[in-house]
C-alpha cells in the first residue's frame, strides 16, 4: 500500500516535472513561431489573426524582403565578417593558447591574468576613444575595422577555452614528433590541431554565432549602408517598413535559419561551448 | 631516458631534443643558456603570443587607458583635448539630471536580472535536473532563444507587445481588457517590457549553468536527504542551492556587472524613449559621444561605470578571500 502511494506520488511528480517544463518551452518557442508564421502570410492576414496559423502560405515575402532589405549586399558583408574573424581569431588565439599551455614562456602568467583582467573592462571605458583611434587609422566604415575588433574582443574566451584543450592533450604526441624531427609549426598543425579540433570547433561556432549576431560596435563603427552587416541594415529596414510585419518578420527569418540549422546540428558543442564561455570569462 | 642514449643516436641534431631530455633530467641540472635556448624558451614563444595580444592592448588597453585621460578633459573627438580637472565629474553628479536618472533605470534593470531569470533557471534547472527521459531536448529548446540575435529578438518583441497586435490585443479579443497597451510607449512600462524581452534571451543560458553545475552534485547527498526524510523544497534548499552556489554567486556578479553595460535592447526597442524613461548609462554616453561630439564628457562617464563594475569585483574577490564558499 505504502510503495503503491509512493509510486503514484512518484508518478504525479514526473507528470508536473513534464507539464511545467512544456509550458516554459512554449514560452521559449512561441515567439520563434509567431514570428515563422508572419513571415509566410500577407499583411491583410496579419491584421485578421496575428498570432496564428497561417491561413495561405505567401513565399513571396522572403523575396521581396531581400530585394528591399538588400540581404544580396548584406548577407556578402556579414559572411566576409564571419569567415574572417574566425578564421583570424582561430589561428592568432590558437597560436597563442599553444605558446602558453606548451612552452610556458617566463610572463606567462602575466598574460593569462591580463586576459583576466581585460574581460572585465567595461566597455564603456575604451569604446569612445577606440572609436576615434579607428578614426585616425581610417578603419572606420570597413570590415577590417570591425574584424580586428572582434577578433581581439574574443581573444580572451578563445585562449583561454583553446588553452584547456591544449592542457588535456599528453605532451608525448608532440615530443615524439620533435625526435623525429619536425619542426614546431610541423608539431602545431600535423600533431596539435588534429587532436585538439573539437576546441577550435567550439571557438569557431561560439565566435561565429557571435559576429553573425553582433549589432553594438557595428552599429557605431559602420555607418556606410553599403557595409551595413546584416544587423544593422536588418535594424535599419525594420524601421523602414516598420508597419509591414509581413516583410520585416520574413527578413528575420532569412537572418536566423542559418543559425538555427547549425544549432540543431550542433546543439551540443554551442551550449557547451557558451556555458564554458560565460563562466571562465 | 638519458642524454647519451639520445645524442648517440644517429642523424639527430642534439639541439632539437635539449628541451625534450630537460623534463626528464632532475630539477636542479643547469642546462647553459645558450642562444639557441633563448630563442627556444623565449623568443618562439612569445612570437606566438604577440600578435593576438597586441592586437588586444589595441582595442581594449589603450584606449580604456586614453579613456581615464580623457575624462578629465573637454574634447569634441576632434583636435586636442582641454585639461579640465574634475570638471566633468563634478557636472555627473551635479547638474546632470539623464545621468542620475539612467543610473537608477540601470539599477532598477540590476534588480529585474538579479531576481527574475535567476528565479526561473533556478526554478527550470531543478525540475530538468530530475527529468529522466528527453532532459536533452528540453535542454535545447530552453536554449534556442539565446542564439537569436538581439535584432531579431527585439523585432519578435516589438510585434508582441504592440497594442494592435501583440498578447495584449489577443487577450482582450478573448475578454481579458487592460492590457493592450504600447508597453514599449508608455513611461512606466518601456524599461521593464525592454527588461523582459531580453530576459526571454537570456534565462535559459543562464538555465543551462545552473543545470550543468546541479548535474556535478554528487548523488549520494540526495540519497542522504531521502533517508533524512526531505521533501522537494528541503532538498532544494539543504543539497540542490549549497551544491551549485560558487555559480550561483558569480553569475550574480557578472549580471550586476551587465546591468551597468547593458544598451542593444535598449537602443533596438526605445532607443531610451519614450521622454528617457528607459535611458540607461550605456544609451546616454553613445548619444553624448557620437550624436552631441561631448567625447570627454563620455568617456568620464565611462569611467563611472568602470568604478562601479570594479566595486562590484572587488566585493566579490572580498568575500572569497574572506572565506565565503563562493
Amino acid at each position: 500500500m505504502i510503495s503503491m502511494r509512493r509510486w503514484r506520488k512518484r508518478g504525479q511528480n514526473t507528470f508536473i516535472n513534464h507539464f511545467i517544463l512544456i509550458l516554459l518551452v512554449l514560452f521559449a518557442l512561441g515567439p520563434i513561431v509567431v514570428l515563422l508564421f508572419n513571415a509566410v502570410k500577407n499583411n491583410a492576414e496579419i491584421g485578421r489573426n496575428p498570432l496564428g496559423f497561417p491561413e495561405v502560405i505567401h513565399l513571396e515575402n522572403f523575396g521581396e524582403a531581400w530585394e528591399k532589405g538588400q540581404f544580396g549586399k548584406t548577407v556578402g558583408n556579414s559572411v566576409f565578417l564571419v569567415v574572417n574573424t574566425v578564421v583570424l581569431e582561430l589561428v592568432l588565439g590558437g597560436l597563442a593558447a599553444y605558446g602558453l599551455a606548451r612552452k610556458q614562456p617566463p610572463g606567462s602568467n602575466i598574460v593569462m591574468f591580463y586576459m583576466l583582467v581585460a574581460s572585465t573592462i567595461p566597455i564603456w571605458l575604451y569604446l569612445v576613444p577606440l572609436f576615434f583611434t579607428w578614426r585616425t587609422l581610417n578603419l572606420l566604415n570597413t570590415h577590417l575595422g570591425l574584424i580586428l575588433i572582434y577578433v581581439a574582443l574574443n581573444a580572451p574566451f578563445s585562449i583561454f577555452l583553446l588553452r584547456s584543450y591544449l592542457l588535456g592533450l599528453s605532451v608525448d604526441f608532440e615530443d615524439a614528433a620533435r625526435v623525429d624531427g619536425a619542426n614546431e609549426l610541423q608539431v602545431l598543425t600535423r600533431i596539435v590541431l588534429p587532436l585538439t579540433w573539437p576546441g577550435f570547433l567550439t571557438v569557431g561556432l561560439i565566435v561565429g554565432l557571435g559576429v553573425w549576431s553582433e549589432f553594438q560596435i557595428a552599429l557605431i563603427f559602420v555607418q556606410e549602408p553599403d557595409m551595413f552587416p546584416m544587423t544593422t541594415s536588418f535594424f535599419k529596414f525594420s524601421d523602414r517598413f516598420s508597419r509591414d510585419w509581413a516583410l520585416t518578420s520574413a527578413g528575420a527569418v532569412m537572418m536566423i535559419i542559418p543559425v538555427l540549422l547549425l544549432f540543431l546540428a550542433l546543439q551540443r558543442r554551442f551550449i557547451e561551448g557558451l556555458a564554458q564561455g560565460g563562466v571562465k570569462l | 631516458m638519458t642524454r647519451d642514449v639520445l645524442s648517440s643516436k644517429e642523424g639527430v641534431d642534439t639541439h632539437e631534443v635539449v628541451p625534450f631530455v630537460k623534463d626528464d633530467l632532475p630539477p636542479k641540472v643547469a642546462i647553459p643558456w645558450s642562444r639557441y635556448r633563448f630563442m627556444q624558451k623565449v623568443v618562439i614563444p612569445w612570437a606566438f603570443i604577440l600578435p593576438i595580444l597586441l592586437l588586444h592592448a589595441l582595442v581594449v588597453l589603450l584606449p580604456a587607458i586614453q579613456g581615464v585621460y580623457y575624462s578629465f578633459t573637454e574634447w569634441s573627438g576632434f583636435g586636442a583635448a582641454e585639461f579640465i580637472g574634475l570638471e566633468n565629474f563634478r557636472r555627473i553628479f551635479f547638474e546632470d539630471t539623464d545621468y542620475g536618472r539612467a543610473l537608477g533605470n540601470n539599477l532598477l534593470w540590476m534588480v529585474f536580472f538579479m531576481t527574475v531569470p535567476f528565479a526561473m533557471a533556478l526554478f527550470a534547472a531543478s525540475l530538468l535536473s530530475r527529468v529522466k527521459t528527453g532532459g536533452l531536448i528540453y535542454r535545447m529548446l530552453l536554449f534556442l532563444p539565446y542564439v537569436i540575435p538581439s535584432v531579431v529578438v527585439a523585432s519578435i518583441w516589438r510585434y508582441l507587445l504592440s497594442p494592435r497586435f501583440g498578447i495584449g490585443a489577443q487577450l482582450s479579443n478573448i475578454g481579458i481588457q487592460g492590457l493592450d497597451v504600447a508597453f514599449l510607449g508608455r513611461t512606466d512600462t518601456a524599461l521593464l517590457s525592454i527588461a523582459f524581452a531580453d530576459n526571454w534571451h537570456f534565462w535559459g543560458f543562464l538555465m543551462v549553468l545552473f543545470l550543468t553545475a546541479m548535474q556535478a552534485i554528487p548523488t549520494d547527498l540526495y540519497d542522504a536527504a531521502k533517508v533524512d526524510g526531505a521533501n522537494r523544497w528541503q532538498e532544494f534548499w539543504n543539497v540542490t542551492l549549497p551544491g551549485i552556489r560558487p555559480t550561483v554567486f558569480f553569475m550574480l556578479m557578472m549580471v550586476m556587472i551587465w546591468s551597468f553595460l547593458v544598451f542593444e535592447y535598449v537602443w533596438l526597442l526605445t532607443q531610451g524613449g519614450p521622454g528617457g524613461s528607459s535611458e540607461v548609462l550605456g544609451v546616454v554616453i553613445f548619444k553624448n559621444a557620437f550624436r552631441r561630439f561631448d567625447a570627454g564628457y563620455a568617456a568620464a562617464q565611462g569611467l563611472t561605470i568602470s568604478f562601479f563594475a570594479s566595486i562590484i569585483v572587488l566585493l566579490y574577490v572580498y568575500l572569497r578571500k574572506r572565506g565565503w564558499d563562493i
